[in-house]
C-alpha cells in the first residue's frame, strides 16, 4: 500500500514511516513501552475524537433547541478529551506530531478507536443509546484511569471523569424515558439497542497491548471493564422497560484499526482542509 | 437585522389608555408582559421576537454545515460553542414571546408553515472556511450594531434578552475576525478563500438592516414603541464605518468600489445592495431557502416521537408518584 | 392533549452566598430534565452553583394595576432610608 499522499508532501515522511504503523506494517512494529502507551493513548483519543465528530453532526438539526445545547456540550467535552489525550499521545510519541496532526492526518487504519463510535448517527434514538452503552463503558475506563501509574494519564482521566459522570446520567436518564415512553419510542429505543449490540463486545476485548499496559499499572484491562458495564446496563435496560438481546457476538477490529466502511467518509470530511492544503495554518 | 420588515399593526384602542401607554414608553420605563398593552403592540412584538428568535436558530445550519470539516480540533470546539450560542439565543427570544400569549410550538408551526420569516442572510450559502469567519465577523458583527441598541428596546423581557445575547455574542464576531485574519495572513490560497468570503458575503450582510426605512409607516410606528431603536440607514452606515478599517487591515481588497471616504459626511460612502435580490430572497428565491426550510422541517418532524416521547414518560411518572402517595 | 413541553422560570445562584436571580426559562417535560436543560443552557459560561426551576404556570404575580396601593405607601417612609439621617462627621463612620 502506498504511503498516503499528505505523507509524500510532508518532509518528515520517512520519520513518519517509521512511527506511524501503516497497513499491514503493524506485526513488524517492534514492542516497546513508549509504543505501547502511544497506541492506548490514541485509543482513547480517538474514541472521544470520533464520537465527538458525530455527536456534532447533530448541531442544529436535533429534536429541540434544549437537545441542541446539550448535545453540543456533550460533543465539547469529548473534543476536548481528544486534545489532552492525542496532545499526550504526541508527546509520548516524540515525533512532533500534536493533536492535530493525529486527528487529521492519520489514515484510518492508523485510529485505534471502537467500532461502536463510528457508527452512523441514525435516528435520536440510535445516537442516544450509542452514547448510553459508551458512557456506561467509559466511566469505570476513566474510574480506572484515575488510577493509572502515570501522573499524566490519571490528571486527564480525573478531569474527564467530571465530564462524563455527567454524560452517564443524562444518556442512561433519556434511554430510561425513551424506553418507557410512547411504544414508538420504545421501539425505537429497542431497534437501537439490537442494532448496536453487537458493537458493544469489542469493549472488553483485550490484546497484547492492553494486557502489557495493564500490567504496567498504566490502564486497566479491558475484561475488567466487563462488570462495571454490565451492572450498569442490565439496571438501565431494565427501567428502560428494553429487553437485552441475547447475542454475544461481537464485532472488533477498531481497536487494530480494521474499521467499518462508514470511517472513511468520516475522515474524509474530517481531514478534507487539512489533507488539501498542508502546510497551511488555520 | 434577524428581524427585516417587520410590519406593525394598526391599533384603534381607547385614546386614553394609548396615550398612558405612550407616556410610560416615551418616560423611557420598561413595559412588562402584565401591563396593558396595545395590542398591535403585542403582535408586532411577537412577529419581530419571533422572526430574530427564527434566525436566531436557521441560522445554526450555514454555520453547522462546517463543523465536521473544521480544520483543527480548536476551530471545531470554537465553532461548536458558537453555534451552540445561535441555539441559546433561539431559546432565550423565543421566552420572550411566549411571555406575550404565543408558544413556541406555534411559532415554529409558523415558521415551518412559511407564515413567518427569518433573516434573509442565512438563504446564503458558507461556500469556504474563510466564510465561517466572515459569517462570525461580518454577519453577527452587523447582528451586534442591531442589538446593542435593542438593549434599550420598551419590552422589558426582550430588552433583558438583548442584554443576555450581546453579553455572548461579543465572542462570535472576535472568533470569526481571528479565523479569518489567520487566513488572510496565509498561504495565498487561504488569502484567495478570505477575499472570495468577503466579496460573496459584504452586500448580503449590508442587507440584513434591511431597506432604507425612511418613509416607512411600520418603522415610524415601532421607533414611537421603542420597539425599534434605530433606523435602517443609521445601523447600516453603522457597519459600514466600523467595518472598512477592519477589511483594510485585512490586507484584503473592499468588495465594494464605492465605498469611500466621504470627508464632509464624516462616513464611509457605498453602493446601495441589489433590492431586487432581496426581495427575491424573501419571497422564497434565495440560493439555499429551500435547503434551510427543508432542513428544519425534517429536525421537527423526525423530533416528534423523541418530544412525544418523553412528555409521555413524565405523564406517566407523575401518575406514578400520585398513586403512590 | 398538547404535547408542547411545559414553560419553566430558572432561577440561578450565580456565586456562593448570593440570592437565587432569575435568569430565563425554558422548556422541560418535568422538573428534573428543567434542572438539566437549565444546566446546559443557562450556565454554559460558568455562571451558577445552584439552580432552581419552577414551572411557569406556578408564578403567580402582582397585578400591575395594583402597583400604586402596593408600592407607593413605601415611598413616603423615608426615615427606612439611612440617608434620611444627618449624623455629625466627627462621629466616625456609621
Amino acid at each position: 500500500m502506498a504511503p498516503a499522499m499528505s505523507d509524500i508532501m510532508t518532509p518528515d515522511a520517512a520519520e513518519l514511516a517509521r512511527v506511524a504503523p501503516g497497513h499491514g506494517k503493524a506485526a513488524a512494529e517492534s514492542v516497546s513501552p513508549e509504543r505501547d502507551l502511544f497506541v492506548g493513548l490514541t485509543r482513547l483519543g480517538d474514541n472521544t475524537l470520533i464520537l465527538g465528530h458525530r455527536v456534532s453532526e447533530w448541531c442544529g438539526h436535533s429534536p429541540i433547541l434544549e437537545e441542541d445545547i446539550a448535545l453540543a456540550n456533550m460533543a465539547l467535552d469529548l473534543i476536548g478529551q481528544t486534545q489532552l489525550w492525542l496532545g499526550l499521545a504526541g508527546q509520548v510519541e516524540g515525533a512532533g506530531r500534536d493533536a492535530d496532526a493525529l486527528a487529521f492526518r492519520r489514515d484510518a487504519w492508523d485510529f485505534r478507536n471502537l467500532l461502536l463510535v463510528e457508527r452512523p448517527n441514525g435516528d435520536f434514538g440510535h445516537t442516544l443509546m450509542r452514547q448510553f452503552l459508551f458512557d456506561a463503558w467509559h466511566q469505570p475506563m476513566l474510574a480506572a484511569l484515575q488510577g493509572s501509574s502515570d501522573a499524566r494519564i490519571a490528571e486527564i482521566a480525573a478531569k474527564a471523569a467530571k465530564e462524563v459522570a455527567y454524560h452517564v446520567e443524562r444518556s442512561a436518564d433519556l434511554v430510561i424515558r425513551l424506553g418507557d415512553g410512547t411504544e414508538d419510542s420504545h421501539q425505537r429505543m429497542q431497534a437501537a439497542l439490537e442494532a448496536l449490540w453487537p458493537y458493544t463486545g469489542e469493549m472488553f476485548l483485550g490484546d497484547p497491548t492492553d494486557a502489557r499496559l495493564a500490567e504496567a499499572g498504566v490502564m486497566p484491562a479491558p475484561e475488567g471493564l466487563r462488570a462495571p458495564w454490565e451492572a450498569s446496563v442490565t439496571a438501565v435496560l431494565a427501567e428502560a422497560t428494553l429487553v437485552r438481546p441475547a447475542s454475544a457476538f461481537a464485532h472488533k477490529g477498531g481497536k487494530q484499526g480494521r474499521h467499518t466502511e462508514h470511517m472513511g467518509h468520516l475522515l474524509t470530511s474530517m481531514q478534507w482542509l487539512q489533507r488539501s492544503y498542508p502546510g497551511a495554518k488555520w | 437585522m434577524y428581524a427585516q420588515m417587520v410590519k406593525s399593526e394598526a391599533t384603534n384602542e381607547d385614546p386614553a389608555l394609548l396615550a398612558a401607554f405612550q407616556a410610560r414608553i416615551d418616560a423611557g420605563e420598561k413595559i412588562e408582559p402584565k401591563d396593558w398593552m396595545p395590542e398591535g403592540y403585542r403582535q408586532t412584538l411577537i412577529r419581530q421576537i419571533g422572526q430574530h428568535a427564527h434566525s436566531e436558530v436557521v441560522g445554526q445550519l450555514p454555520e453547522g454545515n462546517w463543523i465536521t470539516r473544521a480544520p483543527t480540533l480548536e476551530r471545531k470546539a470554537i465553532l461548536l460553542a458558537k453555534v451552540q450560542d445561535e441555539a441559546g439565543h433561539g431559546l432565550y427570544l423565543y421566552c420572550a414571546a411566549e411571555t406575550l400569549g404565543v408558544s413556541r410550538d406555534d411559532l415554529t408551526e409558523a415558521l415551518l408553515a412559511g407564515k413567518m420569516k427569518y433573516s434573509s442572510i442565512f438563504n446564503y450559502p458558507t461556500l469556504n472556511w474563510a466564510d465561517i469567519g466572515a459569517v462570525g465577523w461580518l454577519v453577527d458583527g452587523a447582528a451586534i450594531v442591531n442589538q446593542v441598541a435593542l438593549q434599550r428596546t420598551s419590552f422589558g423581557p426582550y430588552a433583558r434578552a438583548m442584554v443576555r445575547i450581546c453579553k455572548e455574542e461579543s465572542f462570535h464576531a472576535r472568533q470569526g475576525y481571528h479565523a479569518i485574519m489567520q487566513m488572510a495572513f496565509g498561504t495565498p490560497e487561504q488569502k484567495a478563500m478570505a477575499q472570495d468570503a468577503v466579496n460573496r458575503l459584504w452586500f448580503p450582510a449590508m442587507m440584513m438592516f434591511g431597506p432604507s426605512d425612511k418613509d416607512s409607516v411600520h418603522s415610524a410606528q415601532s421607533m414611537a414603541w421603542k420597539i425599534k431603536i434605530n433606523t435602517n440607514d443609521e445601523l447600516r452606515q453603522k457597519f459600514v464605518d466600523q467595518t472598512v478599517p477592519q477589511i483594510l487591515y485585512l490586507g484584503l481588497d473592499l468588495p465594494d468600489p464605492g465605498l469611500v471616504w466621504n470627508e464632509a459626511r464624516g462616513h464611509y460612502d457605498f453602493t446601495e445592495p441589489d433590492w431586487s435580490e432581496f426581495y427575491d430572497v424573501l419571497k422564497g428565491n434565495g440560493p439555499c431557502n429551500a435547503d434551510r426550510m427543508a432542513a428544519r422541517q425534517k429536525a421537527w418532524d423526525d423530533g416528534a416521537w423523541f418530544r412525544d416521547g418523553l412528555m409521555a414518560h413524565a405523564r406517566k411518572a407523575a401518575a406514578r408518584k400520585m398513586a403512590a402517595e | 392533549m398538547s404535547n408542547e413541553w411545559p414553560l419553566w422560570e430558572v432561577f440561578i445562584r450565580g456565586q456562593h452566598g448570593l440570592n437565587h436571580r432569575h435568569v430565563g426559562s425554558l422548556h422541560a417535560p418535568d422538573a428534573e430534565l428543567a434542572i438539566r436543560h437549565a444546566r446546559d443552557v443557562y450556565t454554559r459560561r460558568n455562571e451558577g452553583v445552584s439552580i432552581w426551576v419552577v414551572p411557569s404556570a406556578q408564578i403567580t404575580a402582582s397585578a400591575p394595576g395594583d402597583k400604586g396601593p402596593l408600592f407607593e405607601p413605601s415611598n413616603a417612609k423615608v426615615y427606612r432610608h439611612p440617608t434620611f439621617y444627618d449624623i455629625p462627621d466627627e462621629v466616625g463612620h456609621m
